[in-house]
């Protein structure tokens, strides 16, 4: 009996990474609103041409506390131009068009993730790190820790159901702390047992303190392609926005 | 809301946090014994699993940080524990950044590698359990407060005309680092019962 393994082209990591780390680092520093919305707007198309699924654009949606604390008060504290006035509070040009720059950066910067290194296995991603010299035991740490995470959460969310079966209705006062510290100190005291049996079976099988990787092969030319187009993206937008 | 976003900062305080998250990281690994890498991961992803969990305050809900209970359980590891949750956040889940990582694990880490170091001989050594308490709420609120203070000196550093958005940044972690001093001084009293030789950190 055979398996039939779709064909997908496997691209190279590490040349992603390296284009994902460029293309955000220029969008970060754009000072002026119409390239930031012009590179908002190319990362929304190559975001949409890797036909993403919902999650992508529900992450758009997720804005950051300080975020929020930034457009609210933007418009209202930086000086400038009077737009509109809310009750004794008067919003200026440069403040509206401020709030809308970090908007737009923000939002380019979570499409080009998302789009260039989102849905990519954590073991895979170690691979890629270790190739691009990041210490071993970093790497090692990382793939260990995406490994446990999904198991660890598992293990929470039991706890969890398990206090509320026993009638814990959660509420802002001192009992209810004193619970979730119950419930993160077990689950602390039972990664501590699953790290022994962890440490103990892996010495059985002879890890010796690093894992084998294969070699990646070297990028094809169409990696070095999207390499080269991020690289061109990245001086494009910082010349349009700094001429 | 201690994850600063790509697109925020200026470049000299996203060089700047890089350069130090660095020299913090070099120490983690030096310090870290190679036996102790996978109860290192485990621990991060414990963590990481547990600033996941969603705690009720008032008619909202935050999450826990636990940084100064990294710095207590994982000493100087506390950096790496950091980092690599913060690169397994921006890779896998799309939130925080790629250029703030550097700027975002030292807002979280050194505060609490902080409260570890000073608080942490204390907690291990006292026999009274009121002291105990005491000092694991310290650590906890402690670390907190600091991870804001950074939070808002990122801000306030890259742009001035971020300044009054800071201020109030600081004052939402008020009722955060009251929560976490609570739920860490728990956390510390549970594992000085269960299992004491957890408190004593992975790496120095």
């Amino acid at each position: 009996m055979t398996v039939a393994v779709p064909q997908v082209p496997v691209c190279d990591l590490r040349l992603r990474l390296v284009a994902a780390f460029i293309a955000i680092a220029c969008l970060s520093q754009l000072r002026t609103l119409p390239v930031a919305l012009a590179a908002l707007a190319v990362a929304g198309l190559v975001a949409a041409w890797r036909r993403p699924d919902g999650r992508l654009w529900r992450r758009l949606l997720h804005v950051e506390g300080f975020l929020l604390l930034l457009f609210a008060t933007l418009p209202f504290t930086m000086a400038g131009q009077p737009l509109f006035s809310l009750g004794p509070l008067t919003a200026s040009v440069e403040g509206v068009e401020r709030a809308l720059l970090i908007a737009a950066k923000v939002s380019a910067s979570v499409l080009a993730l998302t789009a260039l290194l989102g849905a990519v296995e954590p073991v895979r991603l170690g691979a890629a790190l270790r190739a691009l010299h990041v210490p071993e035991v970093l790497v090692r740490l990382f793939v260990l820790t995406a490994r446990y995470l999904s198991l660890i959460r598992d293990e929470a969310r039991r706890l969890q159901e398990a206090m509320r079966m026993r009638g814990f209705r959660p509420g802002t006062n001192r009992h209810s702390w004193r619970s979730y510290g119950h419930l993160l100190g077990m689950l602390l005291v039972r990664a501590l047992e699953r790290a022994q049996r962890v440490e103990e079976a892996m010495r059985c099988r002879g890890y010796e303190g690093r894992f084998p990787y294969l070699a990646p092969p070297s990028p094809t030319a169409r990696d070095w392609a999207g390499l080269c187009a991020a690289l061109a993206f990245g001086l494009a937008v910082t010349m349009a926005d700094r001429l | 809301m201690a994850h600063i976003p790509d697109g925020l900062l200026s470049a000299p305080v996203l060089v700047s946090g890089g350069v130090l998250a660095a020299a913090g990281v070099a120490l983690g690994l030096r310090r870290l014994d190679d036996r102790m890498i996978p109860r290192t991961a485990i621990l991060a992803a414990a963590f990481f699993a547990g600033s996941l969990v969603a705690v009720p305050v008032g008619p909202s809900s935050v999450h826990l940080l636990l940084a100064g209970l990294m710095g207590v359980m994982l000493g100087t590891a506390a950096f790496l524990a950091v980092l690599v949750a913060l690169l397994l956040q921006a890779l896998l889940f799309g939130f925080g950044g790629l250029t703030t990582l550097g700027v975002n694990t030292v807002n979280i880490a050194l505060p609490g590698v902080l409260c570890g170091l000073l608080l942490g001989p204390l907690i291990r050594a006292t026999a009274r359990p009121s002291v105990r308490l005491a000092a694991g709420a310290l650590a906890g609120g402690l670390a907190v407060l600091g991870t804001g203070g950074l939070v808002a000196l990122s801000l306030w550093l890259s742009s001035s005309d971020y300044t009054p958005a800071a201020r109030v940044v600081i004052a939402t972690y008020l009722p955060l680092a009251l929560v976490e001093a609570f739920i860490t001084a728990a956390i510390v009293s549970f594992l000085a019962r269960v299992q004491p030789e957890a408190l004593r950190p992975v790496a120095p």
